[in-house]
């Protein structure tokens, strides 16, 4: 392998750690909401200054490579992709974070009946399969998983506009949930954009293998127009 | 075309039984700089020296098929005014060493013995020089002999010699090889500005200088032209594997 090659094979290890511990972030934030686990919720407030030491070691590794190796076709388009993953999963982990903040400092357990009436839970997994699935993409340079990850966003961001209609039954339910119901929507438009932050990854994904760019295209032309020749 | 300066179809350059440029069809624009790269060996230079009939100067040499200057072939056409319409600058700078700056500039036309009269051929010194970036550096030394410029000076010297033979194209054959970063700055510079007058066709080895200069690029590969694109396309979207494989480091 040349110098270049091994660099980028570096960075993408690092891609992939990074993208196993955001993951991670996003699980155990979960798993503190549905638990009220306070100290799991403190841990991943912890665990995000590893996430940001991530994102700017990629960074600065980026910055390098263009520098010393002055990298052209598909090593600049992987660099250029890595740049803006590395941006996504840095955003995905403030969401998990801001996630666990609110269970910190939240005094009022779940109800977990509401927390399955508005679909959260499902759309929590989802949002988490999506995250898993553009990291086996990536891994794999897979851009027909890429590519599903387009049609899958929109199942979180259904959930997402069906959302105000399903909190209020919560609400109408008991008034005294009124807090709990805001955090469940509050998370929803969370979990709605770790989807689009997935979407834009497959989107860099499918630009570092193909060199094509999908971006600001409707998901149904991502499929007909980014598909294969 | 009618912006096309330099054409070649399914053209083809042998030496002996070498075939070296296989069945080359190419089209340049006017006013572009087009970059030529690919592996020792590829053929590029052997193209280069086709397009002026250089490469017919060595024994042995062949070509066939077909490469216009404009609407004329120019296999056709008197080698010596092929070579008035197209300029070459060389790997290494190379000015006639016992000929001041002046006489190097007109050597093009003192030795093909056209004469004409001083004043005109003053203009045709400073144009020339001014062209090549290299006028304020040596307007009061005209009369030195070229030999004491510095290498980058030297090749900016050969490139108004080019120049005042007032060309359509200027052919370089790996022109900056020779000189340090400073000087190859400069004369990267001048490729810009000459672009406004002429058509540059570089042969490069230096990838990024391929990529700074360039409008569009071609990559010959073992005698064929495996891809001819916008320079920006050919460096972040290659559609040949092979060029990819060339531009970034991964050829076998």
């Amino acid at each position: 392998m040349t110098p270049l090659e091994n660099e980028i094979t570096a960075l993408k290890k690092e891609l992939i750690s990074m993208w196993i511990l955001v993951q991670s972030q996003l699980n155990k934030a979960k798993d503190a909401m549905v638990q009220f686990d306070k100290d799991l919720a403190r841990e991943v407030l912890i665990k995000e200054k590893r996430v940001n030491a991530f994102e700017l070691k990629i960074d600065r590794d980026c910055e390098n490579i263009f520098a010393l190796y002055c990298p052209v076709a598909v090593d600049l388009r992987f660099l250029l992709a890595a740049l803006k993953i590395n941006t996504n999963l840095e955003r995905i982990g403030d969401i998990a974070a801001g996630i666990a903040l609110y269970i910190v400092e939240s005094s009022v357990n779940f109800d977990v009946k509401a927390l399955e009436s508005t679909s959260l839970i499902r759309m929590y997994d989802e949002a988490v399969n999506i995250l898993i699935d553009t990291r086996t993409a990536f891994e794999k340079e897979d851009t027909v998983l890429a590519r599903s990850i387009f049609k899958r966003d929109d199942v979180l961001d259904a959930i997402n506009e069906n959302a105000p209609l399903v909190v209020a039954e919560v609400i109408k339910a008991d008034m005294n949930s009124i807090p709990e119901a805001l955090y469940i929507l509050s998370v929803i438009r969370k979990l709605e954009r770790v989807g689009d932050q997935s979407k834009n990854i497959a989107e860099e994904i499918i630009f570092y293998v193909e060199a094509k760019i999908l971006k600001h295209l409707e998901s149904s032309q991502k499929h007909i127009e980014g598909e294969e020749d | 075309m009618e912006h096309t300066v330099v054409s070649a179809s399914k053209f083809n350059a042998w030496f002996g039984d070498n075939h070296v440029v296989k069945d080359v069809t190419i089209g340049i624009e006017k006013n572009q700089v087009i970059a030529v790269m690919g592996p020792s060996g590829c053929g590029k230079t052997t193209f280069l020296r086709c397009i002026n009939r250089m490469h017919e100067l060595i024994p042995g040499a062949t070509a066939k098929g077909s490469l216009k200057l404009y609407d004329d072939e120019v296999y056709t056409m008197n080698p010596i005014y092929v070579r008035y319409k197209i300029g070459m600058v060389f790997q290494r700078p190379n000015p006639f060493p016992n000929l001041s700056i002046y006489d190097n500039v007109v050597a093009g036309y003192k030795l093909n013995g056209l004469k004409m009269a001083k004043a005109d051929m003053d203009v045709i010194v400073e144009k020339s020089l001014t062209s090549a970036a290299l006028w304020k550096e040596v307007k009061d030394s005209l009369h030195k002999k070229g030999t004491f410029l510095s290498g980058g000076q030297q090749q900016r010297l050969c490139i108004a010699r080019a120049i005042a033979m007032e060309p359509e194209v200027i052919l370089f054959d790996e022109p900056t090889s020779a000189l340090d970063p400073i000087s190859t700055s400069s004369v990267e510079q001048l490729f810009h500005e000459l672009k406004e007058n002429y058509t540059l066709i570089i042969v490069t080895h230096n990838m990024q200088q391929a990529a700074r200069v360039s409008d569009k690029t071609a990559f010959f590969y073992m005698g064929e032209l495996v891809e001819f694109d916008d320079t920006k396309q050919m460096f972040t979207a290659p559609t040949d594997v092979r060029t990819q494989n060339y531009i970034t480091g991964r050829f076998s």
